[in-house]
Order: structure tokens, then sequence, then C-alpha cells
């Protein structure tokens, strides 16, 4: 297991390094822009090169490459040309939403993507099968931002029961920067309530397609399993069918679901650069969006990295995760 | 007589079989299709919406509403009898520009998966077929791609681009041929063992030649299913991006831009950003329904992103 794990960790640093080439030569392709942009239409000739030299843009692409990472280890990514920060700095304040965010809707697509799927492979064929899987098409299918309007639009506008926008005013003393936690750990509940109001919306509208998604898996896994050896032997001993489906059948399945709870986490990652762009939540994907709007290359850079470390991380726990629950799984490949 | 057609006799015998189950197996496809009636669903709404997009000018009711025309008479209308999914804040007609959004919508998902297909399947078949040192940076090339989500590296490759149409439909193939290497090169491992292909091998023929004559056709419903799976996702990759303001601009009639337009007028002209919403969704359900049923029918392996 150990072995396997460090494995796994090495596999991820080549491609990990691959990403940043491919990220930081396509930034620099264009670089000349973005100045502009900074400095604004009255910027002369002899300001923006003095800019391009300052930052170093006239340096061959590798020295700056290697210029970049050495400082992207020290945690100095680069200035931001949006915050005129360092974009470190700004991706670890940002950072925190996304996350809290991501793993909100995580939970909820988790909790109502196994019951749906179980209950569809129990009911194979009847409505409740029927009906759980058009819902779960539609799921993929349907434009996230559009979702996030149409929450928007029904709760917020027309109901007033959810704020629109944001995290909320009242915020609790930063120590995660996961203000449900935050809040709890610090007894401040109208911080709590307030946090919990305002990520209804965002996380029902990132979660819709991974629920979807995780209720087919669970389903097809399901179905996988019913006529396994097993549950044949469970079945001929009489066992309750509740207790055949939900400890024998479910504990089985969710071996396999897990893995798509992976790749979700990318489709999550992915999705919530548009569901923060429509509740205006201060989160990095929405400083991503920033960035790629502003032609912010050192922000687009610092980004796309984070995203693909996260992506790699999640990957990685999963498959640990994967090896626990299914022991069958050796990894000496 | 097919026959002649052939130099080897051996060839000969296996070309005339296979040819016999395979118009069989078109019967028992289709029997297969028509079973599935979601299947069906989904292959009707695409064929509406292929249609649509052709004839865009003659279906639409106001035609010349798709540019970027001002109409002060008609602006900010609800939906009514005259006008069926309402008026912008320029006073277009919404359904009109949603039937030429068809066009943009079908353009962008066939441009992106040509080119994702013209790049991905020539790297699948070599990575599969020759093997090696050749098909390991393929493949780790793929690994790199596939790093981070397509909707983030097409964001990436965006932001160094113009906002245009054009451009959008580069930025989302940069990110979605190393799916179809995959694809192709997995086909490929498993085809590689076969009878035909050693027999093929056998006679001499060249490893360019196996892999593109005897290989790629045994892949080709692979492919196809894959590409039907993903027109959906790539549209709704597109239109998200068109949201962003990174795709189309206005006055064009692109899905997604028009919900970023309609949005600005929320919450009291909800009508604006909920349809072409609408249109979006019964597309790309469309492309996935029908491409469900084409794995069933095609029996094939293809996962599902997005």
């Amino acid at each position: 297991m150990k072995e396997f794990i460090i494995k796994r960790t090495l596999h991820i640093i080549p491609v990990l390094l691959g990403l940043s080439i491919l990220i930081f030569a396509l930034s620099r392709i264009m670089p000349g822009d973005s100045i502009r942009l900074k400095l604004g239409p009255e910027a002369t000739q002899q300001q923006i090169e003095a800019m391009e030299e300052e930052m170093g843009l006239n340096d061959p692409l590798p020295v700056q490459y290697w210029n970049y990472m050495k400082g992207a280890f020290q945690g100095d990514m680069g200035m931001s040309l949006q915050s005129n920060r360092n974009v470190a700095i700004d991706i670890f304040e940002t950072f925190p939403a996304t996350f809290e965010l991501i793993i909100i809707a995580m939970a909820i697509s988790i909790a109502i993507g196994v019951p749906l799927g179980v209950i569809s492979a129990v009911r194979k064929d009847k409505w409740e099968d029927h009906s759980t899987r058009i819902v779960a098409l539609s799921g993929i299918a349907l434009p996230k931002f559009w979702v996030a309007i149409m929450l928007q639009i029904v709760f917020a506008y027309w109901f007033s029961l959810l704020p629109v926008v944001g995290r909320g005013e009242i915020a609790p003393t930063t120590i995660t920067g996961l203000r449900l936690l935050d809040s709890l750990i610090t007894l401040n509940f109208d911080a709590f309530i307030t946090s919990v109001k305002h990520i209804i919306l965002p996380s029902i509208a990132l979660s819709i397609a991974t629920t979807a998604q995780i209720m087919r898996l669970t389903r097809s896994n399901m179905l996988n399993q019913l006529n396994k050896d097993y549950i044949l032997a469970a079945r001929s001993y009489g066992l309750p069918k509740g207790m055949i489906v939900y400890k024998y059948m479910l504990k089985n399945a969710f071996a396999s679901t897990l893995t798509i709870i992976g790749l979700s986490f990318g489709a999550l990652l992915g999705n919530a650069f548009l569901v923060e762009a429509v509740f205006g939540w201060p989160g990095m994907a929405q400083y991503g969006v920033q960035g790629v709007i502003y032609k912010d290359y050192n922000a687009i850079v610092g980004v796309t990295l984070v995203i693909g470390v996260a992506f790699a991380v999640a990957n990685l726990i999963v498959d640990v995760l994967y090896g626990i629950l299914d022991p069958r799984i050796k990894y000496d490949s | 007589m097919k026959v002649a057609e052939n130099n080897s006799p051996v060839a000969n015998i296996d070309g005339i079989s296979i040819k016999k189950t395979r118009s069989e197996e078109t019967k028992r496809a289709w029997h297969r299709m028509k079973r599935s009636k979601l299947s069906l669903v989904g292959l009707t709404i695409v064929v509406i919406i292929i249609l649509t997009a052709i004839f865009a000018p003659w279906i639409a009711p106001y035609p010349d509403h798709a540019s970027g025309k001002i109409f002060f008479d008609k602006m900010n209308q609800p939906p009514s009898l005259e006008h069926i999914f309402g008026t912008d804040e320029v006073g277009r007609d919404i359904f009109s520009r949603i039937i030429f959004g068809a066009r943009i919508s079908l353009v962008l998902g066939f441009t992106v998966l040509s080119i994702a297909i013209v790049i991905g399947v020539p790297l699948g078949l070599i990575a599969g077929f020759w093997g090696g040192r050749v098909s390991t940076i393929i493949m780790r090339t793929t690994d790199i791609f596939l790093a981070i989500p397509s909707l983030v590296l097409a964001l990436a490759v965006a932001a160094i681009m113009e906002a245009t149409l054009m451009n959008i439909m580069i930025a989302i193939s940069f990110g979605w041929w190393p799916w179809f290497t995959r694809l192709v090169q997995g086909e490929v491992l498993s085809l590689k063992g076969e009878q035909f292909v050693l027999a093929s091998e056998g006679l001499g023929a060249s490893k360019w030649r196996i892999a593109f004559t005897e290989i790629l056709p045994n892949c080709v419903s692979t492919i196809i299913v894959k590409a039907t799976l993903d027109m959906g996702f790539v549209i709704l990759t597109g239109a998200s991006l068109g949201f962003l303001g990174l795709g189309a601009q206005p006055p064009i009639p692109e899905w997604g831009t028009m919900i970023a337009e309609g949005r600005v007028y929320l919450p009291e002209m909800w009508w604006q950003a909920t349809f072409p919403g609408l249109a979006i969704l019964v597309t790309v359900l469309g492309f996935n329904l029908l491409g469900d049923g084409l794995r069933d029918v095609f029996d094939v392996q293809v996962d599902k992103e997005g």
C-alpha cells in the first residue's frame, strides 16, 4: 500500500510538470496585450517595454519558466495584474471559498445520488426507475450556469427565500477560510446561518450534474451485483431483501461508485467557474475567470496549476480509498 | 463477383463472411435501436435540431431578428402569441434567435469534434499499434492535457485569443483530442491480437496498411458513439464559454451568449435568459440519448465524461 502511494505520487509529478510547461508557454504567447490592457490606452511604447522588462518578459522562455517555477516553490507566483498582489496570496485567500462550495456540492451529490441509484436499481424497469433515469439524464444535459440563474430567479427573486449573490456579510473569524467550519469553531451562530443560506443555491446548482452521474453509476453497479453468486447465496438463506440490498449489494457497489467521485471532483472544479460567476461567489474559480477576461496571465497560470494539483490529489485519494474498500485490488503492477 | 476483387483466397473467404454478418448486424442493430424508446426520442430530437438549423431562415417567424437590428416598438415584451418566447431589450424575437442559434451550436460541435478526431484518432492508432517509446510519449501527453477539466483548459487557451466563435472552437478542440487518442489506443490494443490482423501481418502488409485499413475501420463504430455522446458536451462547453463572454460575441445569437445578455435584465425579464437555456438542455439531451442508444446498438464500451 505504502509503495503504491509513493508510486502514484511519483506518477503525478511529470504530469504536473508537463501541465505547467504547457500552460506557461500558452500564457506567454501574447503577453504584450495584458500589459497594454493594464497600463491603459495612454501608455507609451517605452512604458510598455519598461514594464515588460521589469516583469522579465524579455528573457528567453525557458529562463522565464525556470524563474517562475523557482518562485512558485517559494510561494511567489508572480504579480496579479488585476489585484496588484502576488497571485499566491490571491489564490490562498480565494481557494477556501471554492473548496467549501465543492465539498458541500459533493456531499449533496452523494446524499441524493446514491439512494436514487439504489432505488432505481431495486425497482428496475418500474416507474421509479424510469423517472429517476430521466431526471438523471436531464441533470447531465443541463447547462450549470443556466440552472444557477433559474435557482436565482425562483428562490432569490420571486420567493425571496435565499440571497442572490455572495457569501454573506456576517463573516466568522477566519481560521480555515471555510466559513461553515469557522463559524462552528468560533460558535458564531449568526455567521453560520448566514453562511448556510448563502451556500444553498450555489452548491445545489453545482451538484446537479454530479448527482446525476453518481446516480447512474450506482444504478449500474448495483445491477452488476444482482446476478452474483453471493447474492444468490444470501437469497437462498432467506435473508430479508432490505438487508441484501444495503448490507451486501450497496457495500460492493459503492467501491466502484467511489471512482466516479474522483472524476466528479474535476467536473465540479470546472463547473465552479460557471456557478461562481453567476452567484458572485468570491472563490478561486471566479478569480480565474476575471484573470481570463483581464488577460492576467500570472493569475491564469496560478489557478490552472492549483486546479491541476487539486485534481491529481483528489484522484490519488480516491485510488487509495478504493484499495482500502476493495482489498482484492493489488497494486503491484 | 467478390472473389475477383481480392488477390488472396484467405482474405477472400474472410471478407465475404464479414460482409454477411455485418449486414445482418445492421438489421439487428436497428431492431435494438427501435426497442429503446429513449434512443428514438434522442434520434427525433437530433433530426429536428439539424433540420431547424438547415432551414432556419424559413422556420424562424422573424428571420431578420437574428442580426443586430433594433426594434424600438417591440422592446422587452413577455411571451405572447406573436412572440412565443418574448422579445429582448432591443425588441428582437427570442424564438427566432434561438432557431438561428441551433446553427451555431451544431457548427461548433461538429467543428470541434472533427478537429479532435483528425488529431486524436491517428495519434491513438500510432500509440496503440507501434507501442514502445512513441506510445509512451503520446499517452503521457494526453495525461497532461487531461490533468485539468476541459472547461478550464479551454478557458486558459481562450484567454490568449480574441473572443470569437472560431477561436473558441480551437480552444475547446485543444483539450478534446486526447479523449479520442485514449479511446482508439485502447481499441487498437484489444484488436491487435485478432485473427484478421494477424492474417494481414502474415501476408506481409505494412504496419501503416494494417493500422489504417484493417484496424481503423473496426474502430469506426466506437468513434461514432463517442462523437455522438461528446457532441452534447461540446455544445454545453461552447455555451458555457459563450456565457462567460469568451465565445461568439453579440449580436450573434449563440445560446450561451444570449443567456449572459438576458441575465442583466433579471428578474423582471426572466424569459430572456430562460428559453435559450431550454434550447441547450433539449439539444444536449437529444445527443446524449442518441449516443446512449448507439452505444447499445453497436455494443461498444465508451465512457462518458462531463
